[in-house]
């Protein structure tokens, strides 16, 4: 277990100096990022002050080195154009997506996992047809496509919930629910292939034989097992969803971190975005991490494998 | 490749092709029986169809602008006209040419990227299987890079830095998404290498590049065929949401996230501006998906026993 945790700690580390490379060298994708942020019309003299002001002037190596010094230090830089600190601006801004994402969340599991058992003990039944139909559906559909769909029936025709913006629970519903429902069609059909494989081993059968009821052996002895891939996948599409929310934000005018990228592209605010990129790919890469544990804590056998 | 073994008479490339040909058309009609999968495929194949030739029988400029004719309701409803099947939008283009141009360019970006995607993962995961070692650790903790960012973010980052362009939206979906591929294959070549052919082909002398390409590659294209599928349908939908956010194809080629983009502007006006380029993305993913999930089970003998 130990030396699993180190490995993976290990890993971790070299995992965030590459993203920090990447975060820090695609600026430099187009040649001068100076042209990239300043407007067509800017003058020689701005150019070469804004250099200066972001050391671009220094060879490559050395612009790197004091990138990540910095970034060691919570220090990102200075958004150009709202001329605060890039990290500040990112931290005010996360809560609202993180929001978002847990709400998403929870919204998917709620309903894909009781879903997805159902179909899985009544293969077959018209529930399951029906609902390994809808799921079809949910994985086709573009979630920001759905969320305008929302809006139209949900907003315009039937008045019911607000079009955008944050701090109310009625205007969480809509993000969340579009957002989610592509994932619980993912995690509904996961849920009854892992449950199908795990009723079909011998294991239940003798929980079964053994005369427990039923909902135990499906509750207690299968769904257990069944989590565990249910779990790496929730994880991981946790940390996508926290890069991920980036079109859902714009469509419903939602003040997170996502939207705050967008925002500083088109502003041509790059030492922000270069901000932003970096600290949500650190996010995803813990929040990798921390499912890994947890799938280690799951199944013991998988550290044992791994040091064999 | 030395002349003696380039050189193959006709007969014997025919010998050489039959077993193949035969395991092709025994897979498409293992496909085809697969109802769902059919449907999928046919849905397709017209997409596909539909997209190079509707100059041909919907001769209709998506670009023409018709100003008397703005927000023309669909010919069904009250204020619809014949002469607009599927209504105009808010300069009066047609909607329905627009839609038939755009499946043009997701059609195109989705097959392309996953082409290259491919091309790029079957490389370095030959590579990487093949050789181990060195070259296998550099290759998969690159890849652990890539995977470790979020994949929304890295695109919409560089193609912001980079332009949007056809070119650069291939390029950039593309190389992102290598590593799915490289990881499937390197798995793959790992179990196969062990095997007595291969041992055979060495022992005999073969040289690797000819060993990687002939008995190696033939053998772990399958699971390729139906991960590139699926995928293709992953990266229709990032198209229109890059396109949605601006970032796609620029304008004025009408492309199914910007109709979307404009057409949220005019929800309150033109329901059919917000709906119907949705429902070409959907109906195209969900064909795709169909398709996917029937060449799953048609080609991956491990799934077979899991009843659909």
């Amino acid at each position: 277990m130990g030396r699993y945790l180190l490995k993976r700690l290990w890993h971790t580390v070299y995992v965030v100096i590459g993203i920090s490379m990447i975060s820090f060298f695609f600026i430099h994708l187009s040649g001068d990022p100076v042209m990239l942020m300043l407007p067509a019309d800017a003058s020689v003299a701005q150019m070469e002050q804004l250099r200066q002001q972001l050391g671009l002037n220094d060879p490559l190596p050395v612009q790197y080195w004091r990138f990540a010094t910095r970034a060691i230090r919570g220090d990102f830089g200075e958004s150009l154009y709202y001329h605060i600190p890039a990290l500040r601006l990112i931290l005010e801004r996360l809560p609202a997506s993180l929001e978002l994402a847990v709400a998403a969340m929870v919204v998917a599991l709620g309903i894909s996992v009781p879903i997805g058992i159902i179909s899985a003990v009544r293969r077959g039944s018209a529930l399951d047809m029906a609902s390994m139909f809808a799921a079809l559906f949910g994985l086709s559909m573009p979630h920001f496509w759905l969320g305008i769909m929302f809006i139209l029936l949900f907003s315009v025709k039937l008045g019911w919930l607000p079009t955008s913006g944050r701090g109310s629970f009625a205007q969480l519903i809509m993000p969340a629910l579009a957002l989610g429902l592509s994932l619980m069609a993912m995690f509904a059909r996961l849920t009854r292939s892992v449950m199908l494989e795990v009723l079909s081993l011998d294991y239940v059968r003798t929980a079964r034989a053994k005369g427990l009821k039923e909902r135990m052996v499906i509750g207690k002895h299968a769904l257990k097992n069944a989590l565990i891939p249910l779990v790496t996948v929730a994880g991981m599409q946790f940390g996508f969803l926290i890069g991920g929310t980036v079109i859902i934000e714009t469509v419903f005018a939602w003040p997170g971190a996502g939207r705050l990228v967008v925002q500083a592209i088109f502003n041509r605010d790059y030492p922000l975005v270069q901000a932003c990129v970096f600290i949500l790919a650190l996010i995803f890469v813990t929040i990798n991490f921390l499912v890994d544990m947890l799938y280690v804590y799951l199944d013991p056998q998988i550290s044992y494998q791994d040091e064999q | 490749m030395n002349g003696k073994e380039a050189a193959l008479s006709p007969q014997e490339l025919l010998e050489e092709l039959t077993p193949r040909l035969r395991l092709f058309w025994a897979t498409v009609r293992d496909v085809a029986r697969r109802r769902s999968a059919l449907l999928g495929g046919v849905m397709l194949l017209l997409t596909i169809l539909t997209s190079f030739a509707f100059p041909l029988f919907y001769p209709v400029d998506p670009l023409a602008q018709d100003l008397s004719a703005r927000f023309t309701p669909p010919a069904w409803e009250q204020k619809g006209s014949l002469a607009y099947p599927l209504g105009t939008d808010n300069l009066g283009r047609d909607v329905l040419a627009r839609i038939l141009y755009g499946s043009r360019v997701s059609l195109l970006v989705g097959f392309s990227a996953v082409l290259l995607a491919e091309g790029f993962g079957i490389v370095l995961g030959l590579l990487s299987g093949f050789y181990g070692g060195k070259v296998d650790n550099l290759i998969m903790r690159v890849a652990d890079i890539f995977m470790a960012y979020p994949f929304m973010l890295l695109t919409i980052s560089v193609i912001a830095v980079l332009g949007s362009s056809i070119f650069n939206l291939i390029l950039v979906l593309g190389i992102s998404d290598w590593t799915t591929y490289a990881r499937t294959v390197r798995g793959s070549v790992l179990s196969i290498k062990e095997k007595e052919f291969v041992m055979a082909a060495r022992a005999a002398g073969t040289r690797n590049l000819r060993i990687i390409t002939r008995h190696i590659l033939p053998n772990v294209i399958s699971p390729l065929v139906v991960l590139g599928t699926l995928r293709v349908a992953n990266i229709i939908i990032w198209e229109s949401g890059l396109s949605f956010l601006g970032m796609g194809v620029p304008p004025p080629m009408p492309t199914w996230g910007r109709m979307l983009a404009e057409g949220r502007v005019y929800i309150t006006e033109a329901w059919w501006l917000v709906t119907l380029p949705g429902l070409a993305i959907m109906l195209t993913i969900l064909s795709i998906n169909l398709l996917g999930d029937g060449l799953r089970d048609a080609l991956d003998p491990r799934l077979r026993n899991i009843p659909p």
